[in-house]
């Protein structure tokens, strides 16, 4: 079997109904995605395949054969992260950061099929994720920032928007 | 898992049919979202496996007022593009996630879960008068769902299920706030060709059928007295989800809310 995790090629010799997730932490050393519930439930194991989001923990390497997999690896780096890496870090929607590469590509995702959701819609489209720090209120906030173009350049994930080491809400 | 076993990875609804055979041995595997964490949690134990994602089962066509949907339309698929109660009812199942990996099929064949009932779609499916096209020892076959539902998938590859287009339809579900409790209770209604059929879902191992409330309407009886009649047709029993003494006092209440749902007046 083979699949491409983020732009590379890779030929698998897992069995065929290893689970994606076992197949890219495993074989691949792919770790972004974490091993949460592995049922399904937690929403943390979450990948794009051919764009779409799913449940890594669900889906025997067999279904995927040939897929263009996209983990969180693949979205940016910590120098180039990508709008919604950045806009998570700006508005500290990773905390604990175990939720956060489901959360992440779940709301890329969102975007792409919906690029100006309402907050309601933002909570449905999450609705199968658990942040176990509780911290859903900036993770909205984060979608919402990048949904309404919010600039990220210059982000790092030591410092905040446009090189400025001020967090929103802190005093100058 | 003790040794690994043969996956079949069937191109064609033909080659799924010959791999499937009889069925004796063979652990069907529609979207993977019920047979994944039991491999997960080292629950499962078979000796062959047959994945249908290509096997061309998907998809959904309508012709003449009938409603064709292959056993491999995933949930999201449904949503929208057929008509409720199905589509509602699809809605509700899961995350854009889940729904998006699985399977009508899958959801007919799902068996109560450990602490749970399952199988959302079942409810819907027996309120349209559905009718499921399976293949299996002796050919193909096709039946009412509720003669599939209460044979079992045993033995049987569901390849399509049908319905007239109705009316009229209505879901109402009772949940819980986060989108992976499972349904506690749910009614679905349609206005068939045939007369209203309403169905209950979360109140046995499968979705049940309730004659009584049909009746009672057919009969002139108000909303509320026909909705009362449900106790006669499921028997509410405990789970994880809720108690059946809770479940019977809130099912009622739910049949009278989707028959105000689907325009009857209440008396």
């Amino acid at each position: 079997m083979k699949i491409t995790v983020n732009g590379a090629e890779h030929e698998l010799a897992s069995p065929p109904l290893t689970s994606l997730l076992n197949a890219l932490r495993d074989e691949l050393n792919v770790t972004g995605p974490k091993v949460g519930c592995q049922g399904g439930n937690c929403g943390t194991c979450t990948v794009l395949v051919d764009g779409e989001p799913r449940r890594s923990c669900l889906l025997p390497l067999a279904m995927v054969d040939g897929a263009e997999v996209t983990t969180i690896e693949g979205l940016g780096t910590p120098k180039r992260m990508h709008p919604m890496q950045a806009a998570f870090h700006f508005y500290y929607g990773s905390q604990c950061g175990f939720c956060a590469p489901g959360m992440i590509t779940a709301s890329v995702a969102l975007l792409e099929r919906n690029p100006n959701p309402t907050r309601k819609q933002i909570q449905n489209a999450l609705g199968g994720h658990i942040c176990r720090c509780t911290g859903y209120v900036k993770i909205i906030d984060a979608v919402e920032a990048v949904a309404r173009g919010e600039s990220f350049d210059g982000a790092e994930l030591t410092r905040s928007r446009g090189g400025e080491a001020t967090p929103k809400g802190a005093s100058a | 898992m003790s040794h690994t076993p043969v996956v079949l990875t069937p191109a064609s609804a033909d080659q799924a049919v010959s791999a499937f055979g009889d069925g004796s041995g063979v652990t069907v595997i529609g979207g993977g979202t019920i047979v994944m964490p039991e491999i997960a949690g080292r629950r499962a134990s078979f000796s062959k496996a047959l994945l249908l994602s290509g096997a061309g089962l998907a998809g959904i066509t309508r012709q003449g007022g009938v409603v064709r949907i292959g056993a491999a339309t995933t949930l999201q698929a449904l949503i929208g593009a057929t008509p409720d109660p199905l589509s509602t009812a699809a809605q509700r199942v899961g995350d854009y996630e889940i729904r998006g990996q699985a399977t009508i099929g899958g959801n007919l064949c799902a068996g109560p879960g450990r602490e749970t009932p399952r199988g959302d779609l079942q409810a819907p499916l027996i309120a349209l008068a559905a009718s499921v096209r399976t293949a299996g020892a002796g050919g193909e076959q096709v039946q009412p769902v509720e003669d599939f539902l209460e044979s079992g998938p045993a033995g049987r590859l569901v390849l399509e299920v049908e319905f007239s287009e109705p009316t009229r339809g209505a879901y109402t579900s009772m949940g819980r706030p986060h989108t992976h409790v499972y349904t506690v209770l749910s009614v679905a209604c349609a206005e068939t060709p045939e007369g209203l059929r309403v169905a209950i879902g979360g109140a046995g191992p499968t979705g049940a059928r309730a004659p009584s409330v049909e009746r009672a309407l057919a009969d002139g009886a108000s909303v509320e007295d026909a909705a009362a009649r449900v106790l006669d047709d499921v028997e509410p029993q405990d789970d994880a989800l809720a108690s059946a003494w809770y479940r019977r006092k809130a099912l009622p209440a739910l049949v009278a809310r989707a028959l105000a749902d689907i325009g009857k007046e209440s008396g």
